[in-house]
């Protein structure tokens, strides 16, 4: 413990190809001390981390992955001004130490930035049982950067790296340059000249010999920034003149350049002992994206995660119902008796009842992300992706639009969150707008009720199947519609990287894991705690008069009053709304309480029948629903909920993700129409035909 | 349509065509400015030998390039013209 005024700061950037293992190089040196956020404006995500090596402190920024620091993307966008907005002391770049070629691009144009920059070959030990072998010191010399062998899976070679960072923050920089050829150097040494005459206000920050490679690839950025004529005569004189000697574009030509300057250093320092290079992966391959057996086997992990899921989730889940219940009747024993009766009920109705109910399904939806997480960290979800790009396609979809729509059936927060894997902005919005119709987790606790009250139980387990097909099939609909009206669009071209199988590690995945289970929990801690508080308002006042309550039981008070609160007045004068589809006022008290958070329906529906909502009671709300309902009726109730509005959290997300209003008002009014619709067609549809038979 | 104003090579097919299992040549990349600064940064760029790993006729295909693989739309490899060696 140094007094903290003597320690150093060092502030890295960690750069990396995607695939490159760059977020374990994170874990691994920052530990699960680091914080998410977002770029101001848009929705990528920004980690940072720290850890303490000898006298320092390294606050380290984990940068998006990216290919090359063109203006391609966000993220590339992002990751280049982090260099030159941040000035950070050292840019550590992950590289794939068995696919060193492609991964050298991204650090070439890191060199050409002239950021301190430090290279991690990280799978080392892949690389060597590949037959690899690395002459590092030569290396270093060629490339002119400190390079350190790393198995970050492993932790091996993280205190040397964090010794080399500490090394190269303390120098100056000096970066090597990358020669481009004769042609090329010339015109941009014409370029630089004319830069360094022009004077204008970009100079004191950017590396002027950057600026002009930039100017020379025609990126869309830089271009905008240079407005003196002599400047953008010359550009376009230089790229007329390379395209004539050379017949290619000069982005292409100096990409070509760089790969040319790589490939010199790789082929006097990379031994390569075997030649087999995809073995095993590519007999993996075959199997699991094979035409045939491909979707099979997909189908088939698919059952087992989410069998996984609701099997194993249960039982905590009891057990946290089971808690959550204790706590309310030990607060409910301890309370001086008479004393403020109305703080006693929000604290425990509104408070422990809103929040309780949505931590409840933490721990199935822990154990869905987690499934998600080892799918996506062995690198089998880029092959399913594959294996579901026939059929994604057809409905206007990338494959990719499937791993949101996944996670969507947990809760639809975090699969929202991530659509940001999908580069499109239509095809991102498409796929935003369809996901509360994947079932989450939470309307589980209403298709189970209505499900076991209405159906026998050789029935149960297909109706729940048949609700949560209904949905996926809806969504597609939906999806072709929208791809053909407001989003209409090609398809863009489509490129994505294969990752190498991979062992992931526990670590990872628990991380994974739990920034996902994260978001559902911040749900439950931010939005649903104010609106429950909201919606106990609703459903407790105002009060019934004394007279009215006097001589009933507790439970019956608790109907009375209901009936007598603002939800219990709406629901009733949605009636005359909601009756062609078979519900009541009942049903729909319930539907608005179920408008915040869709478990909290069920809890609305024992209250009205004058129940509590433990465990013994569901019982008897059983049958009171089939006392009431017709299946024909129950079997609507969960259409509707399946096809309705989302939740308030998922409104609040759409609106971040998209960046409108518009997109979420209109997520959440097309969903309530179509959940009319079909409701009601599907109610009037049984009606006749109960008639007519 | 898809030979279309190319000389280089009368042997040039579109990556489309090419069976999996074949190593071929990357003769032109034909996509827009930004999309084939993208392909170069993954490794797919004029002169790169490639693999076709898997092409079923219809859907992606997927090709190793430089030790890894990339899974291509079917459009896209329609864009990248190829030479057999």
């Amino acid at each position: 413990m140094n007094s903290d005024k003597q320690q150093k700061k060092i502030l890295v950037g960690l750069a990396g190809n995607p695939n490159s293992g760059k977020t374990t190089v994170f874990n691994a040196l920052t530990g699960t001390r680091h914080h998410v956020a977002n770029y101001p404006g848009v929705t990528v995500e920004k980690k940072e981390g720290r850890c303490r090596h000898q006298d320092a402190m390294v606050h380290v920024v984990d940068l998006p992955g990216t290919y090359s620091l063109t203006a391609y993307s966000t993220e590339e966008l992002i990751a280049r001004h982090f260099m030159f907005d941040e000035h950070p002391d050292v840019v550590v770049d992950i590289l794939d130490a068995s696919n060193l070629e492609r991964h050298l691009y991204l650090a070439t144009q890191l060199m050409e930035m002239q950021v301190p920059l430090i290279l991690v070959f990280n799978m080392s030990d892949v690389a060597k049982s590949k037959g690899l072998e690395f002459d590092i010191k030569q290396m270093e010399i060629l490339l002119g950067v400190r390079i350190v062998p790393m198995v970050a899976s492993k932790k091996k070679g993280v205190h040397e790296l964090l010794d080399v960072i500490l090394e190269v923050a303390g120098q100056k920089s000096k970066t090597l340059k990358v020669h481009y050829g004769a042609e090329i150097e010339e015109e941009l040494t014409k370029i630089e000249a004319l830069l360094g005459r022009s004077n204008e206000t970009f100079h004191a920050k950017y590396p002027i010999r950057w600026v002009a490679i930039k100017l020379l690839e025609a990126d869309t950025e830089v271009s905008g920034w240079v407005q003196n004529v002599a400047v953008q005569r010359q550009v376009s004189a230089s790229r007329e003149h390379l395209n004539t000697i050379f017949g290619d574009r000069a982005d292409i030509l100096i990409a070509d350049r760089r790969y040319g300057f790589i490939s010199g250093a790789c082929q006097e320092t990379i031994k390569d002992t075997v030649q087999i290079r995809h073995d095993v992966s590519d007999k993996i391959d075959a199997v699991l994206t094979n035409r045939h057996l491909g979707l099979p086997i997909f189908g088939m992990l698919m059952y087992l995660v989410f069998y996984l899921t609701f099997k194993v989730g249960q039982y905590p889940m009891h057990g946290l119902e089971y808690f959550f219940g204790y706590l309310s009747a030990q607060i409910c024993h301890v309370w001086p008796q008479g004393t403020m009766p109305a703080l006693q009920s929000l604290i425990v109705d509104g408070v422990i009842g809103g929040v309780g109910g949505v931590v409840v399904f933490l721990p199935t939806i822990l154990i869905l992300f987690l499934g998600i997480a080892f799918l996506e960290d062995t690198g089998y979800m880029a092959r399913a992706a594959f294996v579901m790009d026939r059929i994604m396609h057809k409905i206007g979809l990338h494959g990719k639009s499937f791993i949101p729509m996944l996670i969507g059936f947990g809760c639809s927060v975090p699969a929202i969150m991530a659509t940001r894997i999908l580069e499109n902005r239509r095809n991102r919005l498409a796929t935003m707008m369809v996901i509360p119709l994947m079932s989450c987790g939470a309307r589980i606790a209403i298709y189970a009720l209505f499900v076991q009250a209405f159906f026998p139980k050789s029935l149960q387990g297909p109706m729940m199947m048949l609700i949560y097909v209904i949905g996926i099939l809806l969504a597609i609909v939906c999806i072709q519609l929208l791809r053909k009206t407001l989003l209409k669009g090609e398809t863009v071209p489509f490129v994505m990287e294969l990752p190498p199988y991979r062992m992931p590690t526990a670590k990872g995945l628990l991380i994974h894991m739990w920034t996902r289970g994260w978001m559902y929990l911040q749900k439950a801690g931010t939005v649903i705690l104010v609106i429950s508080i909201i919606l106990w308002a609703a459903i407790s006042y105002p009060k019934p008069t004394a007279g009215e309550l006097a001589g009933l039981s507790r439970h019956e008070q608790q109907s009375i009053t209901l009936q007598h609160s603002v939800a219990g007045c709406v629901g009733r004068a949605m009636e005359p709304v909601i009756k062609p589809l078979g519900f009541d006022w009942k049903i729909g008290t319930a539907l608005i309480g179920a408008s915040v958070a869709k478990e909290v329906f069920v809890s609305q529906l024992s209250i009205i029948y004058s129940l509590g909502d433990t465990a013994d009671e569901t019982e008897a709300l059983q049958q009171h629903l089939r006392a009431d309902y017709t299946p024909l009726q129950g079997f609507c109730v969960m259409l509707f909920c399946l096809s309705t509005a989302p939740c308030v959290a998922t409104v609040a997300i759409t609106r971040k993700e998209s960046g409108t209003w518009k997109w979420a008002a209109f997520q959440y009014l097309g969903l309530t129409l179509l959940a009319y619709i079909i409701t009601l067609a599907v109610y009037q549809a049984g009606m006749f035909l109960a008639h007519v038979f | 349509m898809k030979t279309e104003g190319f000389k280089e090579n009368s042997e040039t097919t579109a990556l489309d065509e090419v069976p999996a299992g074949h190593t071929v040549r990357i003769v032109r990349v034909d996509s827009g400015h930004c999309l084939n600064n993208r392909l170069a940064s993954m490794g797919l760029l004029k002169d790169t030998e490639i693999t076709v790993i898997r092409n079923d006729g219809a859907g992606q295909i997927i090709v190793a390039v430089k030790s890894s693989k990339i899974i291509l739309g079917r459009g896209m490899s329609q864009k990248i013209f190829v030479a057999h060696i």
